[in-house]
C-alpha cells in the first residue's frame, strides 16, 4: 500500500477505486489506549456475567490493574525513545505517539488511577440496610424518590457501572491529546465526553441536581461538539484533507492541491478562519475557557464530588493536550491570527473566573470558577508559541491535575445529615474540630494560590515566564492581577476553617477508606515535592515538549 | 566541602518547628522547652556567624551554592554581608526573647478535642517565621529570596488569626471578626505586593536570564548587562512595591495597625521587629544593586514619601487611645527614619539605616514586650484604663520609661545613634528633607511621654491598685534588652565595624560617593 495514496485512516474506505487494505497498526506504541479500552469492554462483561455481591471489588480490581498496565506501558514507551528520538506516527496518521501525547497520557493515567480510588469509597456514607455504599446512586434508571429506588436502596445495589464508563472516559481521553487527524480528534473528544455526561447524572444524594447537572452538561456540550464537527468539515474544505500534517502544509502554502473534487474551495481563507476559530471554540468549552464556561459551575456542583475531582483535572489535561497539538501543530502558520484572539480569552478567563469566585457561597462551586482562572493561567503558556510554553503548560497540568483530585477528595470528608456539607458556611471552625484536614486542605488552596514552595508556585512560575519570554508580558501582568483577586478567596476559605468559630451544628469529618486517603496523601506529597524540587519534573516535561509532525 | 554554616542556621529553627509541631497534645510545655532550646541554638549558630564573619573580607561570605532548579535559573545560593550578619543576629537574638514573653500566650483556655493542639502551633510557627526570615537574609539568588519573602506570610498569618490578644475590649465574637480581619488585611496587602513582585522577577529572568544576585549585579556594573531605562524602571517599581508594602511605607502602611493591635505582644514584636527588616533589607540589597539607575530616578519621590511616614506615622501616634496600635504607629515613623536612610545615598544614611534596623528590633521589642505584660494583667489595650502603675509596679514602670526613651532616641540609648546618623546622612545631600524630619523626633517624644505621663504617672486607678510587678520571666525578657540598648547606645562601634564595609560596596553599586563638605556653603 503506497503512502501517497492514502492519507488516512478514515479515507481509505471512502476512496472507491482504491482496493481495502488492512490497515497498518503499531499495537505496541497504542497499547496504553488499547490496555484502557479493552479493560472497559471486561468491565462491561463483569457487569453482566458476574454476580452483584462481587461486581464492586471485581471492577476495582480491573480498572486499578489496567491503569497501572497502562500507565506502565506509557513509561515503557518513553522509556524506548518514543517520546523524544523514535517520536512518530502511528496508526496510519491516526495517532501521534511523542512526548506531549506520552507525558498527558501518563498524567491522566494516575490522575484515573487516584479517580478510582475516590469512586471506590464506600465508607464516608452511612451504612444503608446493612449494606456499604458509595457516591453513586443504587439504580440510575429509577426516578428520584420512586418505589423503584427505594427498592433498590434496600436491596442494596449499587452503581458498579461507573468503573468502565471512567475507563471509557479514560481510554477517550487518553486518544485526544494524542489524535493527530481531525476525526479522531472528534471521535477521542466524544469517547470521553459521553461517559463523563452519563457519571455526571448518578449522584447517590441531591439526585435531581445531579440530573439537571448531567442535562446540562449534555446539551452544551453536544453544542460544543456540533462545532467543533462543523469546524472539521470546514477545515476538510480548505484543505482536502483531515490530516493534521496536511492541514499544517496547506495552511503554510508548502502543497496546493491535495484533493483535485476540492478544487472549488481548497486554499479558501474563510474556510480555513471559521473552521479554525470553531474547532478551538470545541476544545475551549471542554477546557472551560471563557466565554465557554457557563456549564463549570452547575456541573462541578452537581457532579457527584469523586467524578467531579476526576472530570476537573482529566478533561483539562486531556483537552489542553489537544488544544496544544492543534495550535502547534495545525496552525502554526495561522499564528498572528489566533495569538491575539487567544491571549483576549486568556484575559477574561483569568480576570473572569477570580472575579466571579469571588461572590461563591459553595465549595464545589468556589473550585469551578478557581478551575476557570488556572484554565486562563494555563492559556498563558499555550499562548507563548515556543517548546518551553508547551513544556510549562505540560508541567502546569501535572501539578494542577493532583491538586485538584486531592482538593475534591478533601470535599468528600466533610459532611452532615444531608450528605457532603459543600456550603461554605458549614466549613466555619473546621480547623478546630479536625486540624488535619483542614491543614491539608489548606495545602491546596495555597497551591491553587500559587504560594511558594507548592506545586501552584512552580507552575504558575513555568507558565509566565513562557509567556513573558513569548513576547506576551501583559499576560504576565493580567496573571499576578488575578492571582492576587483568586488569593483572596482561597484565603477567605483558610480564615473560615480555622479563624471562625465551629457551629454547633457544623459537619463532621468521615474518616475514610484507605483508598480516598491514598488518593488525598498522594495529591499533598505531589504537591509539596513539585512545590520544593520541580527539577526533575521540569526536566520531564522539558523533554516532552516537542510535537511530531 | 565546609560544612554549611548558613544552611544550618536556616534548617535548625525550620527543623524544630516540626518537631515542636509533633509534641503531643498534652505534652505543651515540654513544646515550649523545646522552641525555647531550639530558638537559643539558633542564637548560637548565628553568633559563630557573626564570629566567622570578616568585615574586612570579601563582600559576600560563607557562600553556599548549588543547582537546585535549573529550567528557571534558580540555584540555590547563600551569602552574607555586613548588613545581612547584623540582621540575622538581630533575629536569632530576638526569638528567644518573644518564645519567653509568648510562654503563656497560647495556653488553651478549655480543653477541646485532644487534637487540637494551639500552643505546640503557635511555637511553631514562631520557629518557621524565624527559619525564613534567616534565609532570606542570605539569599543570594533573587528566586529563593523571593520564595521565602513570599512563604513567610503563611506562617505569619496563622499567627496574627490564630492567636489573637485576649485583652480586647469587645465581645469575644467581636475580637475574633476583627483578628481575622487583621489576618486577611496583612496577607492580602502582602501577598498582592509578593505577586507584582513576581512579575518582577519574571521580566528580571527574561532580561538577565539569571537569577543569581552577584553574577547580574557583576553584569550590571561592567555594562554587559544594559537594561532600558523604561524596563529597569519598571522591574525596580515591582521591587520597590513589595518591599514598600512589608516595610511598611505611606501609603501602603495601613495592614500593620491592625497586625500588631490584633496579635499578641510577642507576635506583634515578630511583626515588626524581624519581618519588616526584611522589607527594608531587601531595598538595600536587591533594589539598590540590581537597580542602580533606577533607584537614582525614584530617590526624590520616595524620600517624599518616607517624610510623610515619619510625620504621618508620629502624628497618627500622637492621637492613639490604644497602646499596641500606638507602638505601630511609631513603627512606621521609624521604617521612615530607615527608608529615608537607605535613599538619601550616603554612607552615614546607609550605615544609619542598617544600625536602625537593629536598634529598632531591639528598642520596640522592649517596649511593646513591656506594653503587652502591662496589658496581660488589666486586660485592657487602652491608655486610658490606666494610670499611676509606677507606684504598684514600679520596675514595670522603669521598664516601659526606658523602652519609650530609647522610642523617642534618647542619647546614651541605642536608637539615638542611628537616628542621628541617619539625619547627617540626609542633610548631607537634601537639607531640607533632614530639617522636616527633625520634627519626626520632636513628635516622638511628645507621643512616648504622654503615653508613659498617662499610664504609670498620676493617681492609682483602682483597677491598676493590685496590679503586680515583673515577675521573674518577664524580667528575663526585658532586662537583657535593656542592657543591649544602653551597650549599643554609648559603645556602638561593633556593629559599625560590621556594617561599614557592606555599606560602602552598596554605595559603590550605585556609584554614588558622599558629598563633600561644603566649606563656602557653611560660611
Amino acid at each position: 500500500m503506497s503512502a501517497t495514496a492514502v492519507h488516512s485512516l478514515w479515507t481509505t474506505a471512502a476512496d472507491p477505486i482504491q482496493k481495502i487494505d488492512a490497515p497498518n497498526i503499531e499495537y505496541g506504541q497504542l497499547s496504553p489506549v488499547l490496555i484502557v479500552i479493552g479493560a472497559a469492554v471486561v468491565g462491561i462483561l463483569v457487569e453482566a456475567f458476574v454476580p452483584r455481591k462481587s461486581r464492586y471489588h471485581v471492577q476495582l480490581f480491573v480498572s486499578v490493574v489496567a491503569l497501572a498496565a497502562a500507565f506502565a506501558a506509557v513509561v515503557g514507551l518513553a522509556a524506548s525513545g518514543y517520546g523524544t528520538t523514535k517520536a512518530g506516527i502511528a496508526a496510519m496518521g491516526a495517532v501521534a505517539v511523542d512526548g506531549p501525547a506520552l507525558f498527558l497520557q501518563g498524567t491522566i493515567l494516575l490522575a484515573g488511577v487516584l479517580g478510582v480510588f475516590t469512586f471506590a469509597e464506600r465508607r464516608l456514607d452511612p451504612v444503608a440496610h446493612g449494606n456499604r455504599v458509595d457516591s453513586f446512586a443504587a439504580q440510575a434508571a429509577s426516578v428520584p424518590g420512586s418505589d423503584s429506588e427505594k427498592a433498590a436502596v434496600r436491596a442494596g445495589f449499587t452503581t458498579t457501572e461507573v468503573f468502565p464508563l471512567l475507563l471509557f472516559a479514560i481510554g477517550g481521553m487518553l486518544v485526544f491529546p494524542a489524535a493527530n487527524d481531525l476525526l479522531t480528534l472528534f471521535i477521542a473528544l466524544e469517547v470521553f465526553s459521553l461517559p463523563l455526561y452519563l457519571l455526571c447524572a448518578v449522584a447517590r444524594r441531591k439526585r435531581l441536581m445531579s440530573q439537571e447537572a448531567a442535562v446540562k452538561y449534555f446539551l452544551l456540550g453536544a453544542f460544543a461538539s456540533a462545532f467543533t464537527l462543523f469546524g472539521i468539515a470546514l477545515l476538510y474544505g480548505y484543505a482536502g484533507s483531515v490530516s493534521y500534517a496536511t492541514v499544517a502544509q496547506v495552511v503554510d502554502g508548502t502543497v496546493e492541491t491535495v484533493n483535485p473534487a476540492l478544487a472549488g474551495t481548497m486554499g479558501n481563507d474563510a474556510l480555513l478562519l471559521i473552521g479554525a476559530a470553531m474547532v478551538v471554540m470545541g476544545l475551549l468549552f471542554k477546557v472551560g475557557a471563557v466565554p465557554f464556561h457557563m456549564w463549570t459551575p452547575d456541573v462541578y456542583q452537581g457532579a457527584p464530588t469523586p467524578v467531579t475531582g476526576f472530570m476537573a483535572a482529566a478533561t483539562k489535561v486531556a483537552a489542553f493536550g489537544a488544544l496544544l497539538r492543534l495550535l502547534y501543530v495545525v496552525l502554526p502558520g495561522l499564528r498572528w491570527d489566533w495569538r491575539p484572539v487567544m491571549m483576549g480569552v486568556a484575559v477574561v478567563t483569568m480576570l473572569g473566573g477570580a472575579i466571579v469566585a469571588i461572590t461563591q457561597t459553595d465549595i464545589k462551586r468556589l473550585l469551578a470558577y478557581s478551575s476557570i482562572a488556572h484554565a486562563g493561567f494555563i492559556l498563558a503558556g499555550v499562548i507563548a508559541t515556543t517548546p518551553d510554553g508547551v513544556s510549562s503548560v505540560l508541567f502546569y497540568l501535572a501539578a494542577y491535575s493532583f491538586v485538584t483530585i486531592g482538593a475534591f477528595a478533601v470535599v468528600t470528608l466533610v459532611r452532615d445529615a444531608g450528605g457532603e456539607a459543600t456550603h461554605l458556611s458549614k466549613w466555619a471552625g473546621l480547623g478546630r474540630r479536625s486540624p488535619l484536614v483542614a491543614a491539608v486542605f489548606a495545602v491546596f488552596l495555597l497551591a491553587f494560590a500559587g504560594i511558594p514552595l507548592t506545586s501552584g508556585f512552580a507552575g504558575k512560575f513555568a507558565v509566565f515566564k513562557a509567556a513573558a519570554e513569548g513576547g506576551a508580558s501583559a499576560l504576565v501582568v493580567v496573571g499576578v492581577v488575578s492571582s492576587a483577586i483568586a488569593a483572596f478567596f482561597y484565603i477567605r476559605v483558610i480564615v473560615l476553617m480555622f479563624f471562625s468559630e465551629p457551629r454547633p451544628e457544623g459537619p463532621t469529618v468521615a474518616v475514610p477508606s484507605p483508598l480516598t486517603m491514598t488518593a488525598i496523601a498522594v495529591g499533598v506529597a505531589v504537591t509539596l515535592v513539585l512545590g520544593v524540587a520541580p527539577q526533575y519534573f521540569l526536566d520531564l516535561a522539558g523533554q516532552a515538549g516537542v510535537f511530531v509532525r | 566541602m565546609s560544612f554549611p554554616l548558613l544552611t544550618a542556621t536556616a534548617a535548625l529553627p525550620a527543623i524544630g518547628a516540626i518537631a515542636t509541631a509533633a509534641v503531643p497534645a498534652a505534652r505543651r510545655t515540654a513544646a515550649k522547652w523545646l522552641a525555647l532550646l531550639v530558638s537559643l541554638a539558633t542564637l548560637a549558630l548565628a553568633v559563630v556567624v557573626l564570629v566567622r564573619f570578616d568585615p574586612d573580607g570579601d563582600r559576600y561570605q560563607l557562600t553556599e551554592s548549588h543547582s537546585w532548579i535549573k529550567d528557571f535559573g534558580v540555584r540555590y545560593e547563600l551569602g552574607v554581608d555586613g548588613i545581612a550578619v547584623a540582621l540575622i543576629a538581630l533575629t536569632a537574638l530576638l526569638i528567644p526573647f518573644v518564645i519567653l514573653a509568648g510562654w503563656h500566650d497560647a495556653d488553651p483556655l478549655e480543653t477541646r478535642s485532644s487534637r487540637w493542639r494551639p500552643t505546640q502551633g503557635f511555637f511553631a510557627l514562631i520557629l518557621a517565621v524565624e527559619a525564613m526570615v534567616i534565609i532570606s537574609f542570605e539569599a543570594t539568588d533573587v528566586f529563593l529570596f523571593y520564595i521565602f519573602f513570599e512563604a513567610m506570610l503563611i506562617p505569619m498569618y496563622f499567627l496574627i488569626g490564630g492567636f489573637g490578644d485576649r485583652a480586647h475590649a469587645g465581645s469575644d465574637e467581636h475580637a475574633a471578626a476583627q483578628r481575622s480581619y487583621a489576618a486577611v488585611k496583612f496577607l492580602l496587602y502582602n501577598l498582592a505586593g509578593g505577586l507584582i513582585m513576581l512579575a518582577a522577577v519574571i521580566g528580571l529572568y527574561v532580561v538577565a536570564g539569571n537569577f543569581s544576585l552577584q553574577e547580574i549585579a557583576a553584569a550590571r556594573a561592567d555594562g554587559s548587562l544594559d537594561m532600558a531605562t523604561n524596563t529597569e524602571r519598571w522591574l525596580f517599581l515591582g521591587f520597590f512595591f513589595a518591599f514598600a508594602v512589608k516595610a511598611p511605607l505611606w501609603p501602603l502602611h495601613t495592614w500593620l495597625p491592625n497586625a500588631m493591635g490584633e496579635s499578641t505582644a510577642p507576635v506583634a514584636v515578630l511583626i515588626t521587629a524581624v519581618v519588616d527588616k526584611v522589607g527594608t533589607f531587601a531595598m538595600l540589597r536587591f533594589c539598590l544593586q540590581l537597580f542602580p539607575e533606577a533607584s537614582e530616578w525614584a530617590t526624590p519621590a520616595i524620600l517624599v514619601l518616607a517624610l510623610i511616614s515619619i510625620i504621618y506615622g508620629a502624628l497618627l501616634a500622637v492621637g492613639q487611645r490604644d497602646i499596641k496600635r500606638l507602638v505601630a504607629y511609631a513603627s512606621i515613623s521609624h521604617f521612615g527614619f530607615i527608608i529615608m536612610g537607605i535613599f538619601a545615598m550616603t554612607s552615614q544614611g546607609q550605615s544609619g539605616a542598617t544600625l536602625y534596623m537593629v536598634n529598632h528590633g531591639i528598642s520596640t521589642a522592649a517596649l511593646m514586650l513591656v506594653a503587652g505584660f502591662l496589658i496581660s494583667r488589666r486586660g485592657s489595650r487602652l491608655i486610658a484604663d490606666y494610670g499611676g502603675v509606677q507606684k504598684v509596679a514600679p520596675v514595670l514602670a522603669g521598664t516601659f520609661l526606658v523602652g519609650s526613651l530609647a522610642t523617642l532616641s534618647l542619647p546614651g540609648l541605642a536608637p539615638f545613634v542611628s537616628e542621628f546618623l541617619v539625619l547627617v546622612g540626609t542633610f548631607a545631600r537634601y537639607p531640607v528633607i533632614g530639617i522636616i524630619a527633625t520634627f519626626g523626633i520632636v513628635l516622638a517624644a511628645l507621643y512616648t511621654l504622654v503615653l508613659y505621663q498617662r499610664t504609670m504617672t498620676g493617681p492609682v486607678k483602682p483597677e491598676v491598685s493590685a496590679m503586680p510587678d515583673l515577675k521573674v520571666r518577664e524580667l528575663v525578657v526585658v532586662a537583657p534588652l535593656i542592657a543591649l540598648l544602653i551597650v549599643l547606645g554609648v559603645y556602638p562601634k561593633p556593629l559599625t565595624d560590621i556594617v561599614n564595609p557592606a555599606v560602602e560596596q552598596t554605595m559603590s553599586d550605585v556609584q554614588k560617593t558622599d558629598p563633600k563638605p561644603d566649606v563656602e556653603a557653611a560660611k
